[in-house]
């Protein structure tokens, strides 16, 4: 026999295949091959499995090396077989059938195995996976259109295979744990344009959604998931990662962490068997990309021929293959002390772009919409190369000479035509831009004139000055709005309008579609966003807890030493012999420092641990208190007196309509906290004259002041009208806080807002004109039916029942508690 | 150096904090958008205020008490005022968060200098 030496491989993927190609090319009669691979199968292309399930490639197409190429290279291959040991003392290895082959040297690449979540039900028939061809022909068999897929993991995989599954036709859901699609490829923003673009192709996306089982007796029905959602389905395909497949190597003997370990010279602990591809670890790094396991394989050729290369590392980088949405990460993104990120935001035409360095080089990017500069940039990445003379137009791409400054109108400049710029008088983008250029109007106060936009309220007029300049170019100067933060150009006023004007839902949408210029935004606009998409769409959005402040996100108010108070509703003021039973027994059960009579008439229990705060509510809770809100920018208290109860100068039921407005009026948020009281008759005892909203009981009926102040300011309330009844002062009371709801900057008081929009524009809205009154009051109306949960007994509840850790329940246990740790040993 | 395990990265939700006790000062473990784990002792270098409890946002979080910010990354409170609270080194291996803490702050210390 010939003098070569026996090469035998395990598995025949990608990374061996690139192994071999190298090696014959080096050294074509060095080796005599033997290959076992458990699929029945040649090397072929496995990322272009997903072309193979939308349809665009068959099989054959993605063939690399073909039966002939073995042929020509004698290599023996042994398709359908694993191997089921090694034994490295007589250096043989053997397959389930019994065959068995010797070696010299031996190279491992079992690659890896996908995932399967054990929740009930995972081995039900229609559960399949996502790895080889056998996976997406028995995807392929069970699609047809109409039949629905659920795909449980949104990251590249579970992406890939739900936009082929919806190219066959299927209605598909995807299911993922975390807030944002491929969270470990993508910042934030990405996510968000990747959730948008992923939508438009018909698919469902659940986000923060943990699958609880999946539903059906004999074949798959369903899923459940945590929340208690349920989708019917007839398949359902697990794409939650992979694990290196490690097995075979540890039964031999080999060393393994995470995956199979190796050196730079890519050898495990035995000098005589390599390893290669996704099994293998490498300085604590796993791969599941090609780009590195070739790197790998190139040095695995190199040493077999008797080189001495060495494998150090790889920066990978990560495209997604659905046609129509382009996304490339690469490198390490992380914000971190000592780098920047160059941010650009392209809202009109879905672009985002983050460029990360650090120390005057590029280490990270994420491109999404426009990815044809990601090898550019990635190349700067792996050479490490300054790029000190590129900074200023680094971020707009290779092809790019001589930047220009972004372009603060283009938000304005992307909305339609019909687009409302001015909701107080009606008035839309095209008749505002024809009456600039038909009528050659040059300054706001014109606008005002000829259109009536911004002519009410005020708030467009931020817009309206875009657009003045957006028509009359440079020579149009706009005054200078104060920008909400320092992550935007635009006001309060022009965020809110636009929110509304391009239907943004999240606050990720907002920093996409504003052109924010950091990547998540500051303390200061998250609040402020948060507010004004709960106030826009009191049904749809879902709440982000993590952009409120501690009090309004806890339900308590957190006090100088890191413990809470807690304030419950006292509707009106009055209070019973049970409700004060139920505070004792709390306060004397918990240990509760401090008692106090508040200013706002109730009670108020000082130096609660955080800990506490659930059991403390459950216990309120079953005595029929909800929160007082004593902590929230929303509807706090409702003072009254006696009134005609038992006031012998009492002139109306001032406690019944105290009670009665705050019943109707709890749990409301609003831009700034809203006080009112209700007083009898005009000795005022409530002191209604210096709240946010107050009534003041007359014989002839209510009269309603607004805009009033007692704290860091004093001011007496304005009159708004007097009315005649009780409904029609509840009527106008609600009508007036939905303006300010709609109108008021975050943390503008009441009395703020009106000033600066005027009394008179208040009247003008809430008083003379009727349907403006009563839009007003439905929109209050309808936005409470969202808004009246009590916080406490979700909570309350939520934490009676094991849940899943990460959700927004948690963070009142401590996530451990390490001095309560046995001492170990 | 002891690594301990105090818990998965899921167990944080992008952007924010949650708090570890210990047997001296408490601990604020945070997590960035992009998942990095920064952990400090969760006293503000201003008045104390409990770190865990704040706005995170950037490699930043916000006290809750009186709005100073605070760099995770070095501790130090940023801009015109001056501070710091000590950072604690993180590991995150396979998901688990593990922090390297001093021996004092953990209870065997306390047992073994009893004993
Ligand atoms: C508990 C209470 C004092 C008391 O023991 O009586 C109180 C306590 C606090 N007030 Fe007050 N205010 C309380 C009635 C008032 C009143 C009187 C009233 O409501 O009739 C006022 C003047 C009216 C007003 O609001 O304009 C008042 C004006 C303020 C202000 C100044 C607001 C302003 O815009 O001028 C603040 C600071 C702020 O909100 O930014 C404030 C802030 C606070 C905070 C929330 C400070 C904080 O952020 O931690 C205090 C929380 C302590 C706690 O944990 O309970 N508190 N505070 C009163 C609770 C009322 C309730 O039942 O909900
Ligand atoms: C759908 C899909 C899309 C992808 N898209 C991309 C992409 O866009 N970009 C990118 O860079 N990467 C992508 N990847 C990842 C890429 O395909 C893998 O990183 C690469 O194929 C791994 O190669 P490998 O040789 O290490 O392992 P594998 O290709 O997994 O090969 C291992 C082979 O070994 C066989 N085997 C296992 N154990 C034994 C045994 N005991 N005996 C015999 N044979 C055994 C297995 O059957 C398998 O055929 C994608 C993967 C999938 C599944
Ligand atoms: S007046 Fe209000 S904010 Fe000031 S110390 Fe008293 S309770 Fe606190
Ligand atoms: S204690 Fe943190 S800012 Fe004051």
């Amino acid at each position: 026999m010939s003098d070569k030496k026996r090469l035998v491989v395990i598995g025949n993927g990608m990374a061996p295949g690139r192994v071999l190609e190298r090696l014959f090319d080096a050294a074509p009669d060095a080796y005599e091959v033997t290959i076992f691979n458990a699929e029945p199968r040649v090397n072929y292309d496995r990322i272009m499995l997903s072309p193979v399930l939308s349809g665009e490639k068959r099989y054959e197409d993605i063939v690399i090396h073909d039966d002939a190429w073995y042929d020509e290279r004698a290599i023996t291959l042994h398709r359908g077989q694993r191997v089921t040991e090694i034994d490295r003392a007589r250096k043989t290895v053997t397959s389930a059938d019994g065959t068995s082959a010797p070696y010299d040297t031996l190279l491992v690449a079992t690659g890896s195995n996908p995932v399967v979540i054990p929740v009930p039900g995972h081995n039900l028939p229609g559960v399949l996976t996502y790895r080889d061809l056998d996976d997406v022909e028995a995807m392929l068999a069970a699609a047809a259109p109409g039949k629905r897929a659920v795909v449980i993991g949104g990251g590249l995989l579970g992406l890939e295979a739900a936009a082929g599954l919806s190219e066959q036709g299927m209605t598909v859901d995807v299911v993922h744990l975390m807030p944002t699609l491929m969270e470990r490829q993508l910042d934030e923003a990405a996510g968000y344009l990747l959730e948008k673009a992923v939508k438009a192709r018909g698919i469902t996306v659940h986000t923060e959604a943990n699958t609880k089982a999946i539903l059906g007796t004999d074949q798959v029905e369903g899923i459940a998931l945590e929340n208690g959602t349920e989708i019917p389905c007839e398949m359902v395909v697990m794409a939650v990662g992979i694990r290196p497949s490690t097995q075979l190597a540890k039964e031999a003997g080999l060393d393994v962490g995470r995956g199979i370990l190796v050196d730079d010279a890519m050898r495990t602990s035995d000098p005589h068997i390599y390893a290669v591809g996704e099994c293998v670890e490498h300085r604590g790094a796993c791969y599941g990309l090609v780009a590195p396991l070739y790197e790998m394989a190139s040095v695995i050729a190199d040493r077999l021929t008797g080189g001495s290369r060495t494998y150090e590392g790889s920066v990978t980088a990560t495209k997604l293959k659905v046609t129509g949405i382009d996304l490339y990460s690469a490198g390490d993104f992380q914000e971190k002390e000592g780098r920047e990120s160059v941010v650009l935001r392209d809202a009109a035409a879905g672009l985002y772009k983050n460029v990360v360095l650090e120390g005057g080089k590029i280490c990270g990017v994420v491109l999404f919409g426009d990815v044809s500069d990601g090898g550019w940039y990635t190349q700067f990445l792996r050479d490490g190369a300054d790029i000190a003379e590129l900074r200023e137009t680094l971020i707009f791409g290779q092809a790019y000479a001589g930047a220009s400054p972004l372009d603060p109108t283009a938000a304005v400049a992307a909305l339609p035509a019909d687009a409302e710029i001015c909701g107080c008088n009606g008035v839309s983008k095209c008749t505002i831009t024809s009456a600039i250029d038909e009528k050659g109007l040059t300054t706001i106060d014109a606008v005002r004139a000829h259109t009536k936009a911004s002519a009410s309220c005020g708030s467009c007029s931020g817009l309206v000055e875009q657009l003045l300049k957006l028509q009359l170019g440079e020579s149009y100067n706009p005054a200078a709005v104060p920008a909400l933060c320092s992550c935007t150009h635009l006001g309060h006023n022009d965020v809110r309008r636009l929110i509304r004007l391009k239907s943004l839902k999240s606050i990720p949408a907002v920093m996409q579609e504003l052109e924010w210029t950091t990547a998540n935004g500051c303390a200061k606009c998250r609040p402020a966003l948060n507010y004004y998409l709960v106030a826009e769409w009191p049904d749809e959005y879902a709440d982000d807890y993590r952009s409120r402040f501690i009090n309004e996100r806890a339900h308590a108010n957190i006090q100088k030493d890191g413990t809470y108070s807690v304030v419950p509703r006292m509707w009106g003021g009055q209070t019973s012999a049970k409700e004060l039973r139920a505070i004792a027994d709390v306060v004397d059960k918990f240990n509760i420092p401090t008692v106090k009579v508040t200013g706002g008439q109730r009670i108020d229990m000082l130096g609660i641990k955080k800990e506490d705060l659930p059991a403390v509510w459950a216990d309120l809770g079953k005595a029929g208190f909800v929160s007082g809100h004593a902590y929230a920018k929303g509807v706090r208290t409702v003072k009254t007196c006696v009134g005609t109860d038992w006031c012998r100068f009492g002139t109306q039921d001032s406690t019944g309509l105290g009670v009665k407005i705050e019943k109707a009026m709890w749990g409301s948020w609003t831009p700034a906290k809203v006080k009112m009281a209700v007083s009898g008759c005009p000795r005022n005892c409530a002191e209604a004259t210096c709240k946010d909203v107050g009534v003041v009981c007359v014989d002839s009926g209510y009269e309603i002041h607004f805009a009033g102040a007692a704290g860091l300011d004093i001011k007496g309330t304005e009159v708004l009208c007097l009315v005649k009844t009780e409904d029609e002062a509840m009527e106008y009371i609600m009508a007036l806080t939905q303006m300010y709801r709609e109108q008021g900057h975050y943390l503008e008081r009441i009395y703020k807002w009106a000033r600066r929009i005027g009394y008179d524009e208040v009247r003008r809205q809430i008083v003379e004109d009727s349907d403006k009154r009563l839009a007003y009051y439905a929109r209050f109306v309808y936005s409470q039916q969202f808004a009246q949960v009590d916080p406490w007994a979700e909570r309350a509840a939520a934490l009676q029942e094991p849940r899943a850790v990460h959700d927004k329940y948690a963070e009142y246990r401590p996530m451990a508690d390490l001095s309560v740790l046995e001492a170990a040993q | 150096m002891t690594w301990i395990a105090i818990g998965r990265v899921d167990e944080i939700l992008p952007l924010s904090g949650r708090c570890v006790k210990t047997v001296g000062p408490d601990v604020g473990v945070f997590r960035a958008a992009d998942d990095q784990i920064f952990a400090v002792i969760n006293n503000c270098p201003h008045k104390g205020g409990p770190l865990s409890e704040g706005i995170v946002h950037g490699t930043s979080v916000t006290c809750p008490l009186h709005n100073m910010v605070i760099s995770l990354a070095s501790g130090e409170i940023e801009g015109p005022d001056e501070g710091r609270t000590d950072t604690i080194p993180v590991d995150v291996r396979a998901g688990v968060i593990h922090l390297d803490l001093p021996a004092e702050m953990l209870p065997s210390a306390k047992a073994s200098r009893a004993a």
